[in-house]
């Protein structure tokens, strides 16, 4: 195909395209259809990732116009105890949700995979949470918390006056109420994704397990859950971009209250950027929360597509 | 002496569905036994059965004299090979070998000595390190054998080991396994819906259809007496021809007005009077030429099709209105459109009731 184009200048030779001829002409329908979406990586992700660094070395206020002022933003950053607040919040609730959601997703699997009657129903009515919106979750989830409105007062009101579920608006335990309705959200889409793993696995295998007089435990364990590292670290992405962006459901169910005991990162950017008024701030905030998600992201791609040869 | 492995009225139903109906088998100490029949004629069941891996809704298993009727499969004294081979893929070798010992508690030097012997009597001694991902199918399938082995038990179970192997292997992996069970002299049990393996392995086959089993009888009698149609088609490659017609007394007439006659035929169950029956005579018993001139039925017939083999040739040509396949040395030569004098003798042929489909 290359041969058949045309020369471009008067100085290249006919027979050898030239290196612009190849960049650009060779299989030109394809690079015009991937256009858009080169655009739309070097614009949105590369640029605006550039673009939020730079000015997050500026003392931008209400617009992005201030000027270089080197790492003062930082050092603001986590000099403030909001900040320091989200970052610890974020890791206890992103290690409870990772764990949980991917044991109760796990554990649900299983049972559903026990070949019992109604699996669909089941299925349906567990992943039913995962299509409603953070907000719709929170929002639900505030008025079962609620102590004087939902479960803790209803309760009360029918004589059991000792009952105490006040977890929304308790410093301490404010993050397991958020961790429940993230629970709640969540759980049934690892489910499903784990039971599509589960049954990838060839009844053979669980045949041949048997014959080996292998216990179903222990079948899971050293057989199963191996076969379905591919399932797992899907649904351990899938899970962790959600608990990096954590944002929506704190806002619909907290608001980061009582106080900033459930303040989390993403929330401190916003605020800072569109209401706080200060840009700077704010994208300091965002340039901190990539720096962790490429600290844990780069060792982890390195060793899963790094080392040639490693995997079978 | 004691049967190895023994089924007793053994019947099996999903459901309203009977998969198995009042089953029964008998399999000696040592003996090879293959299971032969289509997919869903239920003998991969009933090797489920044996195993374990089934609950039976009705009868009894007993395997070295033992009722083990609602043991588990490990307790049975079983070793299992599967078709997919099932391997644990997160494994090596080794650990796939000895996993299930492991497992059961047993000491570090005897897994280690029976890991030894098995990888020796299949050759994987040098692949103990590897992962099933990086091995070949035969390879692959040695191992699941070299699982089974490890075991020491009395009773192999193999369903359908080779039908995810290419021709090549399959046909040396076969001589394997009948190399392994002279040396072994275990019990085995071999499910297949290959013929030549079955005819080639086992020391009696079982034919089974629909949950029955049809003919039990050793490789020789199932090929040359087949006790029904269903048997008498099923076994045999072309498949045996078959001509529809009456037989009276010592004569059978085709459909078609041809008298064959069939007065050397050993019947079973002579019949009485006339009726419809069916004739049965595999391509190697038809011969041409001078031959022919010898046999007690003669015609001629004109070639149609001829298909060089290698070893042998296959013609197909009709008799009457009946098309018929028969086989020749691959040295002599006939073409298409030649007229050629076929010969048979129904000695060797079988007559079957067109009716009960059984054997005369």
């Amino acid at each position: 195909m290359a041969d058949t184009a045309l020369p471009l200048e008067a100085g290249t030779t006919v027979n050898r395209p030239g290196l612009l001829n190849r960049i650009f002409l060779h299989n030109l329908p394809a690079k015009i259809a991937a256009l858009p979406m080169m655009a739309t990586v070097l614009v949105v992700f590369v640029g605006c990732t550039v673009w939020t660094i730079y000015y997050s070395f500026t003392n931008s206020k209400l617009l992005p116009t201030g000027k270089f002022i080197g790492f003062e933003q930082y050092e603001r950053l986590f000099s403030t105890s909001r900040w320091n607040v989200s970052v610890s919040n974020l890791i206890a609730y992103g290690l409870m949700s990772l764990v949980f959601t991917l044991v109760i997703g796990f554990v649900l699997a299983v049972l559903i995979d026990q070949k019992i009657r109604f699996e669909s129903a089941f299925r349906t009515i567990m992943l039913y949470p995962f299509a409603l919106s953070f907000i719709v979750t929170g929002l639900v989830w505030q008025w079962i918390m609620n102590p004087t409105l939902g479960l803790q007062g209803t309760l009360r009101n029918l004589g059991w006056t000792g009952f105490t579920f006040d977890w929304i608006a308790n410093p301490r335990m404010v993050l397991f109420a958020l961790l429940i309705a993230g629970l709640w959200h969540g759980t049934g889409f690892c489910m499903v994704l784990m039971l599509a793993g589960l049954r990838s696995v060839d009844d053979e295998i669980w045949k041949a397990a048997r014959i080996d007089g292998i216990p179903t435990w222990r079948t899971y364990v050293s057989i199963v859950i191996p076969m379905m590292r591919g399932v797992l670290v899907t649904a351990v992405v899938i899970i962790g971009s959600g608990i990096v962006r954590l944002y929506d459901l704190v806002v619909a169910l907290t608001n980061g209250g009582p106080g900033i005991s459930s303040e989390v990162p993403a929330k401190y950017v916003y605020n800072y950027m569109f209401s706080g008024g200060n840009i700077g701030q704010g994208l300091a905030a965002a340039t901190m929360m990539l720096l962790t998600v490429l600290i844990i992201m780069i060792p982890w791609a390195y060793l899963e597509f790094g080392g040639k040869g490693r995997r079978t | 002496m004691q049967n190895s492995v023994s089924i007793r009225d053994l019947s099996l139903n999903f459901g309203s569905v009977k998969v198995l109906e009042h089953l029964d088998l008998e399999i000696a100490q040592g003996e090879f036994i293959v299971l032969l029949g289509p997919s869903g004629c239920g003998k991969s069941t009933l090797l489920n059965c044996i195993a374990g891996l089934l609950d039976i809704s009705d009868g009894q298993i007993f395997i070295g004299g033992r009722n083990v009727t609602w043991l588990e499969p490990k307790a049975r004294g079983i070793g299992m090979v599967f078709q997919s081979y099932a391997l644990y893929p997160q494994m090596t070798v080794e650990r796939n070998l000895s996993f299930g010992l492991r497992v059961a508690g047993m000491k570090k030097d005897e897994i280690e000595r029976r890991v030894q012997r098995a990888a020796e009597i299949l050759q994987i001694g040098p692949l103990l390190q590897r992962k099933p991902a990086n091995l070949s199918g035969g390879q692959r399938q040695r191992v699941a054998i070299g699982r089974a082995l490890v075991r020491d038990v009395d009773v192999f179970l193999f369903d359908e080991p080779l039908s995810n192997l290419d021709a090549k292997l399959r046909s040396d992996l076969r001589v394997e396994i009948k190399r392994l069970h002279q040396r072994l002299k275990n019990t085995m049990i071999y499910v297949t819906h290959d013929q030549i393996e079955a005819l080639t392995l086992a020391d009696r086959i079982a034919v089974m259809k629909n949950g029955v089993i049809q003919q039990l009888a050793d490789p020789h009698t199932i090929y040359n007496r087949p006790v029904n149609l269903y048997v008498a088609g099923f076994i045999g490659s072309p498949q045996m021809n078959m001509f529809q017609g009456t037989l009276s007394g010592s004569t059978f007439t085709t459909d078609d007005g041809i008298a064959i006659p069939v007065g050397t035929y050993a019947f079973d169950t002579p019949a009485t009077g006339a009726i419809k029956a069916v004739l049965g005579v595999r391509p190697e018993h038809i011969v041409l030429g001078d031959e022919a001139a010898n046999m007690p039925f003669q015609i001629d017939a004109e070639i149609e099709i001829v298909e060089p083999m290698g070893s042998d040739t296959l013609a197909w040509t009709k008799i009457g209105g009946q098309a018929v396949t028969f086989r020749c040395d691959s040295d002599v030569v006939i073409e298409t459109g030649q007229k050629v004098r076929l010969g048979f003798d129904t000695a060797r042929g079988s007559i079957f009731n067109a009716e009960t489909t059984n054997r005369l």
